[in-house]
């Protein structure tokens, strides 16, 4: 885009070439067709996705309860999530992911809370409904403000086949049709999170629109922000300069969001979409169902911020677009400082990336607003339509790796030693230990957000800190000669 | 404990294995053997000949109540039945609800780990229907039971029943050591039906151990909850099952590893046994039935 660069091409197809090497026949021809290079000619990267991860290697998935309870349903705060089926999952991912919420916690919401029934022995043996009737009980005399609540199935609900859904619809009933979610997101079910999310979206669907009918009074520019989890902020960033071309933002799915806020939803003139990964599935639902157009953005790094508000203000009246220069005219300046700042730390610098469904290619560009080249790619989960939606992000001869093993990744890292690897919490302490900066791009290494222009100014400060951090030039033992 | 016997009775479910178990080892007793009952059945009926009553206060129920398994004492679920044969059942979840499977497991971990073994010279386990899934075949894993009996009739079925059994048995054979001891016919006036019986025997590489008649006193003494060996000691049905445990006592360490066989030729032995017919044969006997009531219509 912005960037003019191209990628070893040949170097990157050897080094594929070198990794596979190692691994038994079998193993090394199904992975191979995850590994590729990118050709700048092509409609996608050439590599086969979404299939099962090749058993005894370490895959950096998750499962379908991460899917589901981890990302869609977990944010949405006035709701209680519970964790059903025995404690690890619950208590593993106590605290959800950063998705930053305004309330009470304990009192109004819950987001950061652990409820789970955990199972033992005698109700895997006699079945769990009636505890989770019990804890349902519970919560409603604990915590009286909740507004719903969701049923988030660990692996042994699937296998002994307790009928959620009853318990579901019958405590429902008890507490005056109070919105109670039973989600099917088993986790053996699929071979990634990203089956977790359709379940969730489905969910959604069937078991929240259309059972209130929320009192709205629309207008002309009501949109939702669909497929932001508000880590570390970025939905609010992202909702100050919608509002600010002159939108209304009913509602964001699903971070820092109230249930009601999702229930008006199918209100929406527009459904503006960030992770189309997770959230692709509802949009489609809103359009079948209620009309409602549906178009992706990014909000990451200043080209593609204005390249999205421009689109999406195309999408309304002149008003608007007229707002959205201005808006655009009004924080040049604060891009401008940005870049002047840090470009020339951070030029020419190379990045490889491994992350879930949207970032692999969605913050490319702001990578390439601060000089940074991109040399390697991947998703943990993504479909083909992701790696579509990929290759004009990618420049020519881009490493491309799907479902990457942890002996890949290292593999590829040593090789190719970059100036900076962005991916998660796993990944982080091998890349250090290898003497290369990292940056956490799930969680934003506890920093952010990144969306937005007040977000690329966090996330150049970021890359900056993590790249020129002086900690890497005494990599080198003193007593051993460079 | 080193000569602990361990034996378990499978079988198509409503075969008459409970009935067939606890009259063979009430005979047992009779060859002065300590004999520990392990019902392996959610409905928890593997007792009820033995204690003269349904048992109700089974391993799972008694664990729900107290909390867990590890809250329940030895002498909670163990009973004495008829001639000190000591009795406990699993027991386990209504049906269509949890996973009874699971509640197998648990049971009989909590009984060996309980002590429930030691001074016993038999350990007989009675389990539900098929094996359904692993929670079922937990006495065939782990050298649990040394051999399996499989009760089975002459109906098509059972002899189906008894084969896939023995492929649950065969799974575990060589990693665990489990033998098929043999099968028991229950008589059901089936055609040809000890033919049949010992074919499917030695086609799976075993023997029939022992016919058991079909005598209405069995009833009689299922009615008044009690063995036929209790109900009426001196009868020729007392009599066949003092057979059967002869001849199961005797039968020590001489278990085989199963050889099942295909569906079809499961059913290809029916055919020679003319229970099923042939395609062919069919065809012709209803092409012959036609040609008769065309000639019937003309004349």
């Amino acid at each position: 885009m912005s960037l003019d660069y191209t990628n070893k091409k040949e170097f990157h197809e050897k080094l594929i070439e070198e990794v596979l090497a190692e691994y038994p026949q079998k193993s090394a021809k199904r992975r191979s067709k995850h590994l590729g290079v990118s050709d700048a000619s092509a409609s996608d990267c050439g590599v086969k996705s979404n299939v099962k991860s090749v058993p005894g290697v370490m895959t950096i998935r998750g499962c379908a309860y991460a899917g589901s309870k981890g990302v869609v349903w977990g944010p949405i705060k006035d709701m209680v999530h519970i964790s059903h089926g025995p404690v690890g999952c619950g208590q593993y991912s106590w605290s959800q992911r950063r998705n930053y919420y305004i309330g009470k916690t304990g009192v109004d919401s819950f987001v950061t809370m652990q409820f789970t029934s955990d199972f033992q022995e005698k109700d895997i043996v006699f079945g769990g409904d009636k505890k989770l009737e019990k804890l349902i009980d519970e919560i409603q005399d604990l915590f009286p403000l909740n507004n719903g609540i969701s049923i988030q199935s660990e692996c042994p609900i699937g296998l002994i086949g307790d009928d959620i859904e009853a318990v579901a619809r019958k405590k429902s009933k008890e507490y005056d049709d109070k919105i109670i979610v039973p989600v099917r997101c088993e986790g053996f079910r699929g071979v990634s999170q990203s089956l977790g999310h359709h379940i969730a979206n489905d969910a959604v669907r069937d078991w929240l629109f259309d059972k209130t009918d929320p009192v709205w009074e629309t207008g002309p520019y009501d949109v939702n922000i669909i497929g932001d989890y508000n880590i570390g902020g970025d939905a609010w960033a992202s909702r100050i300069l919608l509002e600010e071309i002159g939108l209304n933002v009913i509602s964001q799915w699903s971070g820092d969001a109230t249930i009601s806020e999702m229930e008006r939803g199918p209100k929406a003139k527009l459904n503006l979409i960030h992770c189309y990964r997770s959230m692709n599935y509802i949009c489609r639902h809103m359009e079948e169902k209620y009309n409602i157009p549906w178009m992706e953005y990014n909000f990451f790094g200043p080209s593609q911020i204005e390249q999205s508000l421009r689109a999406i203000a195309a999408q309304f009246d002149e008003t608007i677009q007229q707002k959205a220069e201005a808006v655009i005219a009004k924080y040049r300046p604060l891009v401008d400082a940005v870049l002047a700042k840090f470009k020339p730390r951070l030029e020419g610098k190379t990045v490889m990336l491994y992350v879930g469904g949207l970032r692999p290619r969605h913050v490319v560009t702001a990578y390439d607003d601060l000089g940074m080249e991109i040399v390697g790619t991947g998703y943990e989960f993504a479909h083909n339509d992701d790696y579509q939606r990929t290759s004009h992000y990618v420049k020519d001869g881009t490493l491309i790796y799907d479902d990457v093993s942890g002996y890949e990744l290292e593999k590829f890292i040593e090789k190719i030693r970059p100036d900076l690897v962005g991916s998660g919490i796993k990944e982080k302490y091998p890349v250090q230990k290898m003497g290369i900066p990292f940056r956490q791009m799930h969680s934003w290494d506890y920093s952010g957000p990144y969306h937005g222009y007040d977000g690329f100014a966090i996330f150049a400060r970021d890359m900056d800190l993590a790249v020129n951090n002086p900690v890497w030039s005494l990599y080198q033992a003193p007593w051993k000669a460079a | 404990m080193s000569d602990l016997r361990q034996i378990a009775f499978y079988g198509k479910g409503g075969i008459g294995k409970s009935t067939t178990s606890q009259n063979t080892l009430a005979a047992l007793v009779e060859l002065d053997q300590k004999i520990l009952i392990v019902g392996c059945d959610p409905k928890a009926d593997s007792t009820r000949l033995i204690l003269n009553t349904k048992l109700q206060d089974t391993v799972l129920h008694l664990a729900a109540e107290a909390g867990s398994v590890e809250d329940l004492e030895l002498e909670d679920v163990l009973k004495i039945g008829y001639r000190d044969i000591k009795c406990v059942e699993s027991g386990g979840p209504e049906p269509g609800v949890g996973c009874a499977g699971r509640g197998v497991i648990t049971a009989i971990n909590f009984l060996e780990e309980n002590g429930a073994y030691d001074d016993v010279d038999y350990v007989s386990y009675d389990v539900l229907g098929d094996v359904v899934c692993g929670g079922f075949a937990m006495p065939i894993r782990e050298n649990k039971a040394q051999e399996i009996y499989i009760v089975m009739s002459g109906e098509m079925m059972a002899l189906y029943a008894a084969n896939n059994i023995s492929k649950g048995i065969l799974k575990y054979a060589n990693t665990g050591g489990v033998r098929l001891g043999g099968l028991i016919c229950n008589e059901r006036q089936t055609d040809k039906e000890v033919e049949l019986a010992e074919a499917l025997a030695a086609r799976l590489g075993s023997k029939l151990i022992h016919f058991v008649p079909r005598d209405n006193i069995v009833q009689h003494a299922e009615l008044r909850r009690m063995t036929v060996i209790q109900y009426d000691s001196d009868c020729q049905q007392a009599q066949e099952y003092r057979q059967l445990a002869n001849k199961v006592h005797n039968n020590c360490g001489k278990g085989t590893i199963p050889t099942p066989i295909s569906m079809e030729e499961l059913e290809d032995m029916l055919m020679e046994f003319g229970i099923i017919k042939s395609d062919e044969q069919a065809l012709a006997e209803l092409q012959a039935k036609e040609a008769a009531a065309a000639a019937a219509a003309a004349k």
